[in-house]
C-alpha cells in the first residue's frame, strides 16, 4: 500500500461494515467495555440494504406456542437445515432489541388494543436512529472508509486496513477482535442500496482461512421497474400481470404458476398494474407502507394502481440468499481466532436453512447476530488483556492488490472483469434454471478469469477499491457455483434441473473454503470422502497458487475451531 | 454543511475547491434516492431511470412538485409527520386481496 501518511489506530474491536448488522455488532462490543471503531465503505445510516427502503422482521410476542409454530414452519421450509434452538434465540433476542430501538425514540403503530407492531422498520428512520446509539455508546465511527484486507499472525486476526476515500489516505486498525458486517454479494446488480455489497468481506475472511457455507443458496432475484432500481415486491400481492399485448398473465386469486416471473420473463416483457387496490382508502394505505415503491413511477409520470408498468427481475445473490461466512458457536466466531461475522456476511443458514431470509429473517439475524457478534468480539479482546500493537501483523490481501507489474499490458482491467462475472451470475438461465452443466461450463469460465485478479493494479482510491470489490466478485461466484454442483438435489431455493428432488442423504450444510483453490465438503467434515469427480471440477489450481501468501490453508485454524459445538 | 457528500453509500459526490458538492461519478450512482432524504434545502433529484440519463430542468421539477418530495414522504424536515409515525405496513394484510395457489 501506499505510504501516503497513513492514519494509524488501535481498538479493542474492529467493525466492518455499517448497515445493521455492524450497527448492532458495534453498539454490542462497546456496551461490552471495549474500545471500538467502525468503518464502513459508505455511511452508517444510509449504506446497504435496509436504510434506503425499510424491512419487515422476523418478530413474534413472547408465546410459546405462536414461537413453536414458527418454528416448525420455517424448520420444513428451510430444508432442515436449520436449527430450532437458533430461530428461537434469534426470537428472544430480537424482541429484547426493538423494545430497546422503541426506547430510543423509534415511534411503532399499535393495534387497536395498545400493541406495538414491531415487524416493520422505516430504513431511513431506523438507520438514523442506530447511528446515535452507536455514537452514544462512545463508538468511532470512520465514514467512507472500505476496508481492504486483514491483518493476521500467528494468533489469528489482528485488525485491518483500508482506504479513507474522501482523503485519499490509507488506515490501519490494530484490533485483538474484527467483526465482518459487510453484507453479502449483489455483484452490482443495483438492487435498492445493494451496490455497496460486493463480498470483500467474504474474501477477506476467506484469505485468512475462515469458511463459507451455504453459498449454493443464492438463487434469489427481486422484482423492480424494468427501467429502476426499487427492489420492493410485496406490493405486488395488489397487481394484475400482463404480456405486451395486454393479456392477462395473473391475477389474484387465480391460479399462479411456479417460477412465475422468471418464467414468464424468460418470454418476453412483463407488465404489472396495482388493479386490486381499488379505492382511494387503500391507495393511501399501500402509499404509507412501502412508499419507496412508488418513487420510480411517480416520477416516471406513471399511475401504478391504473397504468401498466414494465418488471424486471435483480439478482441478489448472497443478500437475499442465505449463505457466507461459516459461524462456528452462538457467539458468531469463525474458524479463525478472533473473526467473527454478523448479518448477511454470515451465513444465515442455523436460522433461515435452504430458504431465502428475504427481508424478516435477514433483519432480525442481522440484529440478532450483530449484538452477539459484538458481545463476543469485545469478550475475547478483553480477555487478550494486550493491545494488537505488539503483535508482528501481515496485511493478508491478495486478489485485486497487486502493486507489482507481471510486464506491459498486464495491469486489471476493473470493468471487464466485473462485466464477465455479472455475465455468469445474472442470466436467469444460469443462475436461476440452474442444471448441472449449464453451471459446470460457467464455473469454468469464471475459474478460468480468475488469474486475472493478480494483475497489477494502478491509479486512485477509486480504482483500488474498484479492484478489490471485482476480485471479491470473482470469487463469490466460484465459491456460489462449486456449491452448487456439490449440492446434488433440490432442496429450499436451490435446484438443478436434473435433480429435481429432495436427497436425504445430502441433508446437512456444505462447507466451501479456499480461495485459488476452493474445496467443499459436508460441514464439520474437511476431510471426509466426498464426490472426487466433482471436486475435481471444482478445483482449480492457477499458476499464481505458489505466491507467498498461498501458505494460508483452510486448516491453518482449524485446532483452535476444533474444541467447539458443531451444529450439523 | 453538505450532507450529499458525506452520506452517499457509493461516494458520487466531490466537493470543490469552493466547497459545494459537484456530481463527479453520476456512472457510480445506484439510485437509492437517500442523498435526497439527507438534503435539507432539497437540492437534489435523482432519477429514477437506472442505466440512463434524463435530461432536466429545475423549473420542470418544481413545477411537477417532485423535488423534495421524498423527504416530504419520509417526513424529514421541520413541522413534518415522520412517515415511521404513520406507517400502515403492519395493517397492510387486512386489504390484501385473495391469493391464488402455486401450482406446477
Amino acid at each position: 500500500m501506499h505510504a501516503n501518511d497513513e492514519l494509524k489506530l488501535t481498538a479493542d474491536v474492529l467493525v466492518i461494515g455499517g448497515g445493521p448488522a455492524g450497527a448492532w455488532a458495534a453498539w454490542s462490543a462497546a456496551s461490552q467495555g471495549a474500545k471500538v471503531i467502525l468503518v464502513d465503505k459508505g455511511f452508517l445510516g444510509s449504506s446497504g440494504a435496509t436504510a434506503p427502503g425499510g424491512t419487515n422482521l422476523l418478530y413474534l410476542p413472547p408465546d410459546e406456542k405462536l414461537r413453536n409454530e414458527a418454528v416448525s414452519q420455517r424448520m420444513k421450509e428451510g430444508g432442515y437445515l436449520s436449527e430450532p434452538d437458533w430461530i428461537h434465540r434469534v426470537l428472544d433476542q430480537v424482541y429484547i432489541n426493538l423494545e430497546r430501538v422503541e426506547t430510543w425514540g423509534y415511534p411503532f403503530r399499535r393495534d387497536e388494543n395498545g400493541v406495538p407492531m414491531r415487524d416493520h422498520l422505516q430504513g431511513p428512520e431506523y438507520m438514523k436512529l442506530m447511528r446515535s446509539a452507536v455514537s452514544r455508546a462512545g463508538v468511532r465511527i470512520m465514514d467512507q472508509s472500505p476496508a481492504l484486507e486483514l491483518l493476521t499472525d500467528e494468533h489469528g486476526v489482528g485488525g485491518a486496513r483500508g482506504i479513507s476515500r474522501q482523503k485519499n489516505r490509507d488506515w490501519e486498525v490494530r484490533a485483538q477482535s474484527v467483526v465482518i458486517a459487510t453484507g453479502g454479494c449483489a455483484f452490482l446488480s443495483k438492487g435498492l442500496g445493494c451496490n455497496v455489497l460486493t463480498g470483500e468481506g467474504l474474501l477477506m475472511a476467506a484469505e485468512l482461512g475462515a469458511e463459507l457455507s451455504g453459498m449454493e443458496f443464492s438463487r434469489q432475484y427481486a422484482p423492480s421497474a424494468a427501467f429502476g432500481t426499487v427492489t420492493r415486491g410485496r406490493l405486488l400481492n395488489w397487481a394484475t400481470y400482463y404480456d405486451e399485448d395486454g393479456n392477462t398473465l395473473y391475477s389474484p386469486g387465480g391460479p399462479r404458476p411456479h417460477d412465475f416471473l422468471p418464467t414468464m420473463l424468460r418470454k418476453g416483457p412483463v407488465y404489472a398494474t396495482l388493479n386490486h387496490a381499488d379505492t382511494e382508502e387503500k391507495q393511501r394505505i399501500l402509499r404509507q407502507s412501502h412508499a419507496i415503491f412508488f418513487v420510480p413511477y411517480d416520477r416516471a409520470g406513471i399511475d401504478p394502481f391504473k397504468e401498466r408498468f414494465p418488471l424486471t427481475l435483480r439478482y441478489e445473490g448472497t443478500v437475499r440468499g442465505t449463505g457466507g461466512i461459516r459461524i462456528t458457536g452462538e457467539d458468531c466466531a469463525t474458524t479463525v481466532p478472533g473473526l467473527y461475522a454478523a448479518g448477511d456476511a454470515a451465513t444465515r443458514e442455523r436460522v433461515t436453512g435452504a430458504k431465502s431470509g428475504g427481508g424478516a429473517f435477514n433483519a432480525s439475524w442481522a440484529i440478532c447476530s450483530g449484538t452477539w457478534a459484538g458481545e463476543g468480539a469485545a469478550k475475547h479482546a478483553l480477555s487478550t488483556r494486550s493491545s494488537a500493537n505488539g503483535r508482528r501483523l501481515q496485511a493478508a490481501g491478495r486478489g485485486g492488490m497487486s502493486r507489482e507489474s507481471a510486464g506491459p499490458g498486464q495491469s486489471l482491467d476493473t470493468a471487464s472483469l466485473i462485466q464477465s462475472v455479472q455475465r455468469e451470475v445474472f442470466p436467469l438461465d444460469i443462475n436461476y434454471f440452474r442444471s448441472e452443466p449449464v453451471i459446470q461450463k460457467s464455473l469454468e469460465r469464471l475459474n478460468a478469469l480468475w488469474p486475472e485478479v493478480y494483475a497489477e493494479v494502478s491509479g486512485d482510491s477509486r480504482e483500488r477499491i474498484k479492484a478489490r470489490e471485482a476480485a471479491a466478485m470473482a470469487a463469490t461466484a466460484r465459491w456460489m457455483y462449486t456449491a452448487v454442483l456439490a449440492r446434488r438435489e433440490t432442496r429450499g431455493m436451490h435446484t438443478l434441473l436434473e435433480y429435481p428432488n429432495l436427497n436425504s442423504s445430502l441433508q446437512h450444510r456444505l462447507t466451501v473454503s479456499g480461495i485459488d483453490r476452493i474445496q467443499v465438503y459436508p460441514e464439520g467434515k474437511p476431510h471426509a470422502q466426498v464426490n472426487h469427480e466433482l471436486l475435481e471440477a471444482a478445483q482449480y489450481h492457477v499458476h499464481t497458487a505458489s505466491r507467498e501468501n498461498e501458505s494460508r490453508e483452510p486448516d491453518r485454524w482449524m485446532a483452535a475451531a476444533a474444541g467447539e459445538g458443531e451444529g450439523a | 454543511m453538505w450532507l450529499c457528500i458525506k452520506v452517499c453509500p457509493t461516494n458520487v459526490f466531490d466537493r470543490t475547491e469552493t466547497g459545494l458538492p459537484l456530481i463527479a461519478r453520476q456512472e457510480d450512482c445506484q439510485t437509492c434516492f437517500i442523498c435526497e432524504v439527507y438534503c435539507p434545502v432539497d437540492a437534489l433529484y435523482v432519477s429514477p431511470y437506472a442505466d440512463i440519463k434524463q435530461q432536466v430542468t429545475e423549473q420542470e421539477l418544481v413545477s411537477v412538485g417532485i423535488i423534495g418530495s421524498w423527504r416530504e414522504i419520509i417526513g424529514w424536515g421541520r413541522g413534518r409527520t415522520r412517515l415511521a409515525e404513520i406507517d400502515e405496513t403492519p395493517f397492510i394484510d387486512r386489504i390484501l386481496p385473495p391469493q391464488g395457489t402455486i401450482s406446477s
